[in-house]
């Protein structure tokens, strides 16, 4: 098989996306398109990573990420390990690097880590010698999410330079929300983050946003609507008064809606809760929410990584000619 | 000497030309001899030309003899006890006692039981307006669900039934992180939070630390616990760019942080209480309960600092700081006695000392008491000018009386201005050009136009 270098730089890690070229991601999608249409044919699987063990670390409850991780590395042919943390060793007080140094011991090929802390998934790439991919660490990035949206971005709109895209609801504890400022705007999207002041980290227009603390405004004209989940905890008069109040304003209904261009599409990195931040008839409007696609889309974008990551003979990322 | 409510059921129509009356505009900072003219409820002209070749003809003429006629009071800080405690104070007879007291629109503490925390209380506030119909009523919601300090209350959806502005009453917030997100909050909504800036946990005492406190014996709330919260809000407004208000500023200090802050482009509003330029420590006197007040009553140079502060604006409003207690509340030992005094009636009186005694200009007074809370408020009226509400005060500035307990249309008598000699009296009360409170003395002049 020969593999086409597209000059991109050997990418050892994916930690987040802030840094990463417009080449490296046009690349990562590229391959990630290939991917699609093998999910949906009968037979999905390729030996492309055959002998190759992953590694799903995963230090704070997903379904949805850590399923999605394992069937693309399945789909590839991998060995995959899912640790379950909750019976694990590090609940009987080992330390982070304790846990990363013991699995590196062990040679796998790449480690998948999410982790509640910001940063943990970076300070333990540097304690392992595999590859190390991000899966969501704490407040800061969760790269593979935003790789996912951009791939379903681009598939219905053709591009992603140019649009105008609006993120709304809690920016603030929100690592999908960092991971897609950073892309969208590496490729050239305008991006807009939208949700009540309490809920919008300090300065973050410093990373090239624009600041709106209304639907009305921040929704005006989008080409892209993309919700976030905003968490039980937060709604109960701590950051906002309550979920009716949320839902009133800050919840996507057909009214806010009309707002956004009239083929603006809608997305959610899921899990939604329905009612709180968007309304079940837009959620399940077939025209306009892309929302199941979305996760459709992250099965190949993750297949993409591993293969960029660890599916060459030196680990190097390329993009296939 | 006593005076009317007038109680009507339509609004004005046609129109009425108020004549010979001495005009106070706050906000061209003027007071001249002229004329008024009222068209369905709004002002239509004013001026010192304005029928000045004499009465016009057809047109019902109030001559006003050479009383005062300014735009009418607008008190942003009012206590009642409906819901909750009716025995103390209605909406009722407050709207009685604001019309008396020449206040053509008031804004309803949260601090009832139950507290306006929800929307609903906020639109019951609406509809008892509209049915005593006297002085315009508006109410604050509540910062914090049950007034706390503790989670956010649903401000946005009592600003979208009418709460005006988001207020804990005489609670402060404690926490610096709740106070943080509150002020961040409220930008959502470009709402105005208004904070007593009192440190709880410094608050426990009965009246202002000092030399007066401890001849009689009573734990003091030292002037220190102001200014903390003072310094405290205006970090946290400077982190989160909100619109804060401070209530009842009492202490020197407090008004050299809040003047500073000011100077240095914050969007910072403070108002005071008449107690607090007309009184000190020493009312407290005899353990006289109706002395008792929240903030405490301070030493004379804290009063005085407050006098400057009105001056030089940094004081923006004067506020009546409403609240009646009952003889259960107040015929006890003071450290037991609830802390409060009803100043609607008095509101006006009291601050004209600060004219008398050459240290406020009529139209800055009213800039104080009228303009500046309506334009704060977001509230219409409080200010002369072409088409807005006629909600207006006719008063005669020398009048000479004595304020007498048994006189208030208030439900309860607890003023600290009891038996105070005061020179200035609201003559009328006029509310969308309707006159809601006459006094008798003017009655007859109106009669005789």
């Amino acid at each position: 098989m020969t593999r086409k270098r597209t000059g991109l730089p050997r990418l050892p890690h994916l930690l987040g996306i802030e840094g990463l070229s417009p080449e490296t991601i046009s690349g990562l999608l590229d391959l990630s398109e290939n991917y699609i249409d093998q999910n949906r044919s009968l037979d999905k699987r390729r030996d492309l990573l055959a002998g190759r063990t992953v590694i799903n670390l995963f230090f704070e409850n997903s379904t949805r990420t850590r399923t999605s991780f394992e069937v693309a590395a399945k789909r590839l042919g991998a060995d995959v390990i899912n640790m379950d943390v909750a019976t694990s060793s590090v609940r009987k007080g080992e330390t982070l690097l304790d846990t990363a140094m013991t699995l590196n011991a062990m040679r796998p090929d790449a480690i998948v880590v999410r982790h509640h802390e910001s940063g943990a998934v970076n300070l333990l790439s540097q304690k392992v010698n595999c590859t190390v991919i991000n899966a969501g660490d704490g407040q800061h990035e969760h790269p593979t999410q935003a790789l996912l949206d951009a791939l379903t971005i681009r598939r219905r709109r053709g591009r992603l330079q140019g649009l105008l895209v609006a993120i709304c609801g809690d920016i603030m504890h929100s690592r999908v929300a960092r991971s897609n400022i950073h892309l969208l705007q590496i490729m050239g999207a305008r991006v807009r983050v939208v949700g009540p002041p309490t809920l919008m980290p300090t300065d973050i227009e410093r990373m090239g946003v624009e600041v709106h603390y209304g639907m009305k405004s921040g929704l005006k004209d989008v080409d892209i609507v993309m919700m976030l989940r905003l968490q039980t905890e937060r709604m109960q008069g701590s950051f906002v008064p309550s979920i009716s109040e949320y839902f009133r304003f800050f919840g996507l209904d057909h009214e806010k809606l009309k707002l956004a261009k009239p083929d603006a599409l809608i997305m959610h990195p899921g899990p939604m809760n329905r009612g709180v931040e968007i309304d079940s008839e837009v959620a399940d409007d077939l025209d306009r929410s892309v929302i199941h696609e979305q996760v459709e889309m992250g099965v190949a974008v993750r297949m993409a990584c591993l293969e960029a990551l660890i599916g060459g003979r030196r680990n190097a990322i390329g993009a296939v000619a | 000497m006593s005076g009317n409510v007038v109680r009507s059921a339509a609004p004005h129509s046609g129109s009425t030309a108020y004549i010979n009356a001495r005009l106070v505009d706050p906000a061209a900072n003027r007071e001249y001899d002229g004329a008024l003219l009222i068209s369905d409820g709004k002002i239509a002209d004013f001026g010192p030309n304005l029928f000045a070749s004499g009465a016009p003809f057809g047109i019902h003429s109030i001559d006003c003899r050479g009383l005062y006629l300014a735009p009418g009071l607008v008190d942003t800080r009012v206590h009642t006890g409906e819901p909750g405690e009716e025995h103390k104070e209605t909406l009722d007879s407050a709207a009685v006692a604001a019309a008396a007291g020449g206040i053509t629109s008031m804004v309803l503490l949260p601090d009832n039981e139950p507290p306006f925390d929800d929307a609903s209380l906020i639109e019951f506030v609406a509809r008892r307006a509209r049915q005593i119909r006297l002085t315009n009523m508006y109410a604050y919601g509540a910062l914090t669900v049950g007034l706390e300090g503790k989670e956010l209350a649903e401000m946005g959806l009592m600003a979208e039934a009418g709460a005006v502005a988001f207020t804990d009453a005489d609670h402060a917030v404690a926490s610096a992180q709740v106070m943080r997100r509150a002020l961040y909050y409220a930008k959502a909504f470009d709402a105005l939070i208004v904070h007593l800036p009192q440190e709880p946990s410094l608050s426990g005492g009965h009246m202002s630390n000092g030399e007066v406190a401890t001849r009689l014996g009573l734990a003091g709330n030292p002037p220190l616990a102001e200014v903390m919260m003072v310094e405290r809000d205006v970090r946290l407004l400077e982190m989160s760019g909100g619109r804060l208000h401070l209530a009842k500023i009492s202490t020197a200090e407090s008004v050299q942080a809040i003047s500073t802050a000011k100077s240095r482009g914050l969007k910072i509003t403070c108002d005071t209480a008449p107690p607090y330029f007309a009184l000190n420590d020493l009312a407290v006197g005899d353990y006289r309960t109706f002395g008792k007040l929240v903030p405490p009553l301070r030493a004379e140079k804290d009063r005085l600092a407050i006098v400057e502060g009105l001056k030089d604006g940094t004081i923006d409003i004067i506020c009546s700081d409403h609240r009646p207690q009952d003889q259960d509340s107040k015929r006890v030992p003071f450290a037991q006695a609830e802390p409060g005094g009803i100043g609607l009636e008095t509101l006006l009186p009291v601050s004209l000392e600060l004219v008398h005694n050459k240290q406020l200009g009529l139209p800055q007074l009213f800039h104080r008491l009228s303009t500046a809370p309506a334009q704060l408020f977001g509230l219409p009226g409080g200010k002369l000018a072409k088409g807005a509400p006629a909600d207006l005060v006719v008063f005669d500035v020398q009048h000479a009386w004595k304020i007498d307990r048994a006189d208030f249309w208030s439900k309860t008598k607890n003023s600290p201005f009891d038996e105070r000699p005061v020179q200035g009296r609201v003559m009328a009360t006029i509310v969308g050009g309707r006159t809601i409170y006459r006094d008798d003395a003017f009655a007859k002049e109106a009669a005789t136009a």
